[in-house]
């Protein structure tokens, strides 16, 4: 096997390089049965981080990782972002936290696997981090059985009102606040 | 009032300081090796950078190894995602960018050594003063309003990727006194799994800052840090035009071969 190339931190200066318009809204213009995932990055200090990156990846609601390209269209005669097409589900979203550590996230339900995959970047993070985002009304599965309950908690969305999750990322804590990260091996 | 105490104690570290931190963290890396493979990543605790102290995870990952698992797929991009011109960074504007013209290329490759194919690459960079074009860069060093520091491109069917672009200069920060970080490219990678994600920085062969840097320090094997560092390439620079740098770039992960079977 040839040796990876390692990981360095995305640094301070990716906001003009890597967001883009609509990063935040995977879910197709309109659909009715969109929901809304936010909340706010937290560090060891329980402050929130203003300069991080969420990426989601995910199945449609079919349960289809098959995804679609189009996150990021651009238009070929100005080179400016189109945004993307309103019809295609392409499963990937990408946000920066805002000024108060703050993301939203606009998506449909992932069919089964009933999870949403998330990678951490930010200044400060030297190699990303991946977790997952789990609905409440997500089966459990193998992850999920596995964890302590205290644990298990940090990957489970709570439900805010009408089709809004609240899911906050803590980077560094105890066991009870720190997010699980994953490990692919 | 500010007692002369005070004053010593709130004294911003220098560079001698993160100098002796970073070579305790490079002995303490050797003995415990030992034998044992060296770490391949940086260490997300690498406290001679300061920003890393608070924002590394205290708890231990978990092991994943779900053949199901999701992150096994990954995000597809296509031609609607990139134009032409994205690649040339020296074209995205009415003059040309100040500095000395490059082109950077290379391949990605899954660590069986495969392509990997039409995925999409992304570059961000400071122009030739060493200097973002972003608000928060408070570095008093000129922007160039020819050249805005950011590219992406689609890999071939070799993996190969392309970009035209200008040397980025090195940059002070804030990290200790006198902190200058060794001209670096930012790069953004994807796999055909979500787990194979990379983003890394590409830096130039000779840079005399690479001992003084905690980033490029945090890795703290040898041979993985020069992993990092492009070649200069003769062959690929282009007579009266352009300096030409190889890079190609491995991505790490579960390599999941049945993703590429559903998916070429
Ligand atoms: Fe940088």
């Amino acid at each position: 096997m040839t040796a990876p190339t390692p990981s360095q931190t995305v640094g301070p200066f990716y906001g003009y390089a890597l967001p883009f318009p609509g990063g935040g809204d995977v879910a197709p213009a309109g659909h009715p049965d969109t929901i809304t995932v936010h909340g706010y990055v937290y560090d060891g200090a329980g402050q929130p981080i203003p300069d991080s990156l969420l990426e989601f990846w995910q199945a449609g609601p079919d349960g289809s990782t098959a995804g679609a390209p189009g996150s990021l269209r651009r238009d070929p005669v100005t080179g400016a972002v189109l945004g993307r097409n309103g019809v295609d589900f392409t499963g990937f979203g990408r946000v920066p936290t805002d000024a108060d550590g703050h993301y939203a996230l606009r998506t449909l339900p992932p069919g089964t696997p009933g999870y949403l995959s998330v990678c951490v970047f930010a200044r400060g993070l030297l190699h990303h981090l991946f977790t997952r985002i789990y609905l409440p009304e997500s089966a459990e599965d193998q992850l999920l059985a596995s964890l302590e309950p205290r644990r298990r908690a940090t990957l489970i969305a709570r439900p805010e009102r009408d089709r809004v999750y609240r899911f906050d990322i803590r980077v560094q804590g105890g066991p009870e606040e720190e997010t699980v990260f994953l490990d692919f091996g | 009032m500010t007692t002369s105490i005070e004053r010593v104690s709130a004294a911003p570290l220098g560079q001698a300081d993160i100098d002796r931190e970073m070579a305790e963290l490079r002995r303490t890396a050797d003995a415990a090796g030992n034998g044992a493979p060296a770490p391949l990543h940086p260490s997300r605790d690498y406290p001679p950078y300061r920003s890393s102290v608070l924002r590394h995870p205290k708890q231990p990952l978990v092991v994943v190894r779900d053949p199901e698992a999701v992150e096994l797929t990954g995000p597809v991009f296509g031609v609607t995602d990139v134009t032409d011109l994205d690649s040339d960074l020296t074209r995205q504007h009415v003059g040309e960018p100040l500095g000395e013209r490059i082109t950077v290329t290379g391949r990605v490759l899954d660590r069986q050594g495969r392509p990997v194919r039409g995925q999409l690459v992304e570059i961000w960079q400071a122009n030739a003063s060493g200097r973002y074009a972003h608000q928060r860069d408070q570095h008093p060093a000129p922007l160039d309003p020819n050249f805005t520091g950011v590219g992406r491109c689609l890999t071939d069917d070799e993996g190969r990727y392309h970009f035209t672009t200008i040397k980025p200069g090195p940059y002070p920060w804030r990290n200790h006194l006198n902190a200058w970080r060794p001209a670096h490219i930012h790069f953004s990678l994807f796999g055909t799994a979500f787990t194979q994600r990379l983003v890394t920085q590409m830096y130039f062969p000779g840079d005399p800052l690479f001992s003084f840097d905690p980033i490029y320090q945090s890795i703290t094997d040898e041979r993985a840090r020069e992993r990092l560092i492009a070649t200069y390439d003769h062959d690929q620079s282009s007579p009266e035009w352009s300096l030409g740098y190889r890079w190609d770039i491995v991505l790490d992960g579960p390599a999941a071969t049945w993703i590429e079977e559903g998916r070429s």
